[in-house]
C-alpha cells in the first residue's frame, strides 16, 4: 500500500505540473501569444486572465501532492504505514473480469446497440462472475434490456444507440413502430408480464 | 401569517394528485436506492434526473420534478438505514453511523426495532427539520439578497473549509479532492473570455500525435478535428462514475460479493412495540434532530457529517457510553433523525444562496438549473409557486416515507436478499444507460467509466471523493463570482478579508465577505492548529 500511496501521489504531481502548464496555454488560433500571459490577475484592468483560476488550483493540487509524499515517507498516512497490499489477487482479478467486461460493454454499445451489450453483459457477469443457473441469468439478460428499451426508448423517448444499420432496420424499427402504437397501459402491462416471467423464473431456481 | 398562508397554499399543491404520486413514487425509488448497498440518495437523484424531463413535460408543474427528487432524497435517507441493520454494511455514507449500533441489535435479534427506531426517528427529525425551514428559509433568503460577488465567492470558501474542518479526513487528500473537482469544472469554454481552455487532445495535439505516430486523421477515426473536451465535463459524468461505477468496484471488493444477510420477522404488534419503545431513544432523537439540522444548513456539510457529529454527541452526553456499539436505540436514532434533519437543512443554502450542503443537493442544484430555475436570494420572491409547494413536498414526503417505510419492511428485505452478483450488473447498467440518456453522447459514457475507475483507485488509497464531486458544481460559480470581484478591485484581494476596503460604494453589506472570509480561514487553519498543538502536548509529554 505504501509503495501504491507513494507512486499515486508522484503521477498525480506530474498530473498537477502539466496542467499548471495547460493552464498557460493560449487558443490555438493565436500564433502570438506569449505562454503564461493569461494567467495574471489584473490583465489590462479587466481582472484575472482565463488561465489565472486553472492554474491556481493545479498549483494547489501540486502542493497537496507534495505534502501526500511529504506524509507517506514520515509514514503518518494510515495507508503509508499499511503493510497491506494496494490489491491483493482477488482485487486484481475482479477488476480484470468486471472491468474487462465494461470495457467489453461499452465497446459492443457502438457495434450491436445498447440493449444487446446490455444482455449480453448481464449474462456475462451473472453467469461468469455469479454462477447463476442458465434460465435466471438468460431471463434477466432478457428482461432487464426490455424493460429499459420500454422505458427510455418508448417511454421517454430517449433514444439509446443502435448498432449497425442493419441492426436498426431489422429489429429496432419494426419493434418502434409497434411499441409507439401501443397506449401506456398496453406498455405496463409489458412490463408486469415480463417481470412475472422473471420472478417465475428466479421462482423455480430457487431464489 | 404571511409564512402560514404560502405554507398552506404550498401544501395544497404538494397534495395535489400529480405531485402526491410522484411524491409516493419518489419515496419509494428512493427507499430502494437508499437501501441497496452502493447505492445513496445522490445516486438515486444523479440516475433519475432525466426521467424529470419528461415529468416537466407531463406536469407543466415547475415544482413537480423538484418534489419528486426531493421525495428520492428523503426516501433514500429513510432507507440507507436498512441495509446497515440488516446487511451490516451501510446503504450510504449517511447511514454509517446507523451500522455502529443497528447491526449489532439486528445480531441480538432486535433487527424488527432497530428498524423501527430508524423509521421513527428520521420521520421526528425530517419534521423538525421541516419546521425549521419553514420559520428559517424566507428569513435567510432576505438576508441572501445582501451578497453580492464577493460574499457568495467567501461563502464558497467557507464551503470548501468545511470539507477540511468537518471531514476529518487526511487534509492534503481532501484539498486534492476539491482542487481537482474545481479544476474539471474549468475544462471547455472560459464564460468571460470565450476562449477554449484545458481542451486536452485539440487539434495542436492530435497533429503532433499523429505525426508522431505517422498516421493520418483519415487512418484514425476515433480522432476528431474539434476536440471532445471543448463541451466540458458534465457534472453527472463525475457523480455517476464515481458512486455508481467507482462505488460498486469498491463494494465488490470489500464485500467479496459475501454479503450476509439476517433473519427478521416483521408483524404489526412488533412495529407498535418498537414504536412504544422509541420513549428510549429520544435523547438521541433530540440531539439527531437539533444538531442534524445545523450542520446540514452549513454550506456543504450535509447529512454525513451531520449523522456522525450527531452520533459522537449522542455518546458523549450519553450516562453510558459504552453502551454504544453494543446496540444501544439511541445510537440509531442519533445518526438517523440527523441524516434525515441535515438533508432538509441542506435544501435550505442550495434553495436560498445557491450553495449546495451536500453531492445530493448538488445534484438538485443542477437539475434546478436545467429546468431554468435560478437558486438564490431572490428565488423565494421570484418564484414563490415553486418554493411553497417544495416546502409543503417536506412536510408531505415525511408522512408519506414513515408509512411506506414501515408498510415495506417486509419487502425491502426480500429485494435485500437479491444476490450481489445480480444487483452490481443492474447497478452497472442503469449507470451507462443514465449517463447517455443524460448527454446523448458516447464521449460522456466512455469518460463516466474512466472516472470510475480512477475514483476505485483513490478510494482504495482514502482519497475522498465527495469534496471533488460538490467541487464540480460547485467551481464555475465560484470562479465566476471571485473574477468579477477581482474585476471591482482592480485584482486586490483585499475585497475578500479586508472590512475596510473601499468598495466605491459599488458593496452593500461589507462585512459579510470579511467575516465569511476568516471564519473559512481559520476553519482551514483548524486541523493545522489542532495538530501542531497535539504535536507540541506530545513533545512536552516524553520530555516529563
Amino acid at each position: 500500500m505504501r509503495r501504491a500511496e507513494f507512486v499515486t501521489a508522484i503521477i498525480l504531481a506530474l498530473v498537477s505540473a502539466y496542467l499548471m502548464w495547460k493552464s498557460g496555454e493560449g487558443p490555438e488560433w493565436d500564433t502570438e501569444y506569449i505562454h503564461w500571459s493569461n494567467t495574471g490577475v489584473n490583465i489590462d484592468g479587466s481582472g484575472p486572465g482565463k488561465g489565472f483560476w486553472p492554474f491556481y488550483l493545479a498549483l494547489g493540487m501540486l502542493i497537496s501532492c507534495i505534502w501526500i509524499v511529504i506524509n507517506t515517507i514520515r509514514r503518518t498516512s494510515p495507508p503509508s504505514r499499511s503493510e497491506e497490499p494496494f490489491m491483493d489477487g482477488y482485487a486484481k482479478k475482479m477488476l480484470l473480469l468486471v472491468g474487462g467486461g465494461l470495457i467489453g460493454f461499452l465497446i459492443l454499445i457502438d457495434l450491436v446497440s445498447m440493449y444487446a451489450a446490455i444482455a449480453v453483459f448481464i449474462l456475462y457477469y451473472m453467469l461468469i462472475l455469479g454462477r447463476h443457473p442458465l434460465p435466471l441469468c438468460l431471463a434477466t439478460s432478457l428482461v432487464v434490456p426490455f424493460w429499459l428499451y420500454l422505458f427510455f426508448d418508448i417511454v421517454m423517448t430517449k433514444v439509446q444507440p443502435k448498432g449497425t444499420r442493419w441492426i436498426e432496420d431489422t429489429f429496432y424499427n419494426p419493434a418502434g413502430e409497434f411499441f409507439r402504437g401501443q397506449s401506456l397501459i398496453v406498455i405496463v402491462l409489458f412490463f408486469a408480464v415480463s417481470g412475472a416471467v422473471l420472478a417465475l423464473t428466479a421462482r423455480s431456481a430457487r431464489y | 401569517m404571511d409564512i402560514v398562508a404560502a405554507l398552506m397554499d404550498g401544501l395544497w399543491v404538494a397534495v395535489q394528485p400529480h405531485n402526491l404520486a410522484l411524491a409516493v413514487i419518489g419515496v419509494v425509488v428512493g427507499l430502494f436506492v437508499g437501501a441497496l448497498p452502493g447505492l445513496g440518495s445522490v445516486n438515486g437523484v444523479a440516475i433519475l434526473l432525466p426521467f424529470t424531463f419528461v415529468i416537466n413535460e407531463a406536469t407543466s408543474d415547475p415544482a413537480a420534478p423538484m418534489i419528486f427528487l426531493a421525495a428520492i432524497y428523503y426516501g433514500a435517507m429513510y432507507g440507507g438505514a436498512i441495509s446497515s441493520i440488516t446487511l451490516g454494511i451501510p446503504g450510504a455514507s449517511t447511514a454509517v453511523a446507523t451500522t455502529f449500533d443497528g447491526r449489532p441489535m439486528a445480531l441480538k435479534g432486535q433487527a424488527d426495532r432497530a428498524l423501527v427506531t430508524a423509521a421513527v426517528a428520521s420521520f421526528i427529525g425530517g419534521t423538525v427539520a421541516t419546521l425549521f425551514f419553514t420559520g428559517f428559509a424566507p428569513m435567510l433568503s432576505s438576508v441572501a439578497l445582501d451578497f453580492g460577488n464577493p460574499e457568495i465567492f467567501a461563502l464558497m470558501l467557507l464551503a470548501f473549509a468545511t470539507f477540511i474542518g468537518l471531514g476529518g479526513d487526511d487534509i492534503p487528500k481532501t484539498l486534492f479532492s476539491i482542487f481537482f473537482g474545481l479544476l474539471l469544472a474549468t475544462v471547455g469554454f472560459d464564460t468571460i473570455s470565450g476562449e477554449p481552455r484545458l481542451v486536452f487532445f485539440n487539434e495542436r495535439e492530435q497533429t503532433a500525435l499523429l505525426e508522431t505516430i505517422g498516421a493520418s486523421t483519415q487512418a484514425v477515426p476515433l480522432f476528431d478535428s474539434v476536440s471532445w473536451f471543448s463541451r466540458g465535463i458534465q457534472f453527472l459524468v463525475l457523480a455517476i462514475g464515481v458512486y455508481g461505477i467507482g462505488e460498486m468496484l469498491w463494494t465488490i471488493n470489500e464485500s467479496r460479493y459475501k454479503v450476509t444477510m439476517t433473519e427478521t420477522t416483521i408483524s404489526f404488534s412488533r412495529i407498535m412495540a418498537g414504536i412504544v419503545g422509541m420513549k428510549d431513544a429520544w435523547k438521541g432523537t433530540t440531539i439527531g434532530s437539533l444538531l442534524g439540522f445545523f450542520v446540514g444548513i452549513l454550506p456543504a456539510a450535509g447529512a454525513t457529517p451531520g449523522s456522525l457529529m450527531s452520533y459522537g454527541v449522542a455518546k458523549m452526553t450519553s450516562r453510558n457510553p459504552r453502551s454504544y456499539g453494543e446496540g444501544n436505540p439511541d445510537g440509531v436514532a442519533a445518526p438517523e433523525a440527523a441524516n434525515n434533519s441535515a438533508s432538509t437543512g441542506a435544501m435550505l443554502p442550495m434553495m436560498t444562496l445557491g450553495i449546495p450542503g451536500s453531492p445530493t443537493t448538488a445534484v438538485l442544484l443542477a437539475g434546478m438549473v436545467i429546468w431554468g430555475l435560478e437558486p438564490g436570494p431572490r428565488l423565494f420572491e421570484d418564484r414563490p409557486e415553486f418554493v411553497w409547494p417544495l416546502i409543503g413536498s417536506f412536510y408531505v414526503s415525511n408522512v408519506v416515507a414513515v408509512l411506506v417505510n414501515l408498510a415495506f419492511i417486509p419487502l425491502f428485505l426480500a429485494v435485500l436478499r437479491m444476490p450481489f452478483t445480480i444487483l452490481a450488473p443492474v447497478i452497472f447498467v442503469l449507470s451507462i444507460v443514465g449517463t447517455y440518456a443524460a448527454y446523448d453522447n458516447m464521449y460522456d459514457v466512455w469518460l463516466m467509466v474512466l472516472f470510475g475507475f480512477g475514483a476505485y483507485l483513490l478510494r482504495i488509497l482514502d482519497y475522498p471523493l465527495a469534496p471533488a464531486v460538490l467541487a464540480v458544481v460547485l467551481g464555475t460559480t465560484a470562479e465566476e463570482k471571485m473574477r468579477q470581484s477581482l474585476l471591482l478591485s482592480d485584482g486586490d484581494f483585499a475585497i475578500f478579508w479586508n472590512p475596510f476596503f473601499d468598495r466605491d460604494g459599488k458593496g452593500q453589506e461589507w462585512w459579510i465577505a470579511p467575516v465569511t472570509t476568516w471564519i473559512a480561514l481559520i476553519l482551514i487553519a483548524l486541523p493545522i492548529i489542532i495538530w501542531a498543538v497535539r504535536k507540541m502536548r506530545s513533545g512536552s509529554a516524553a520530555e516529563a
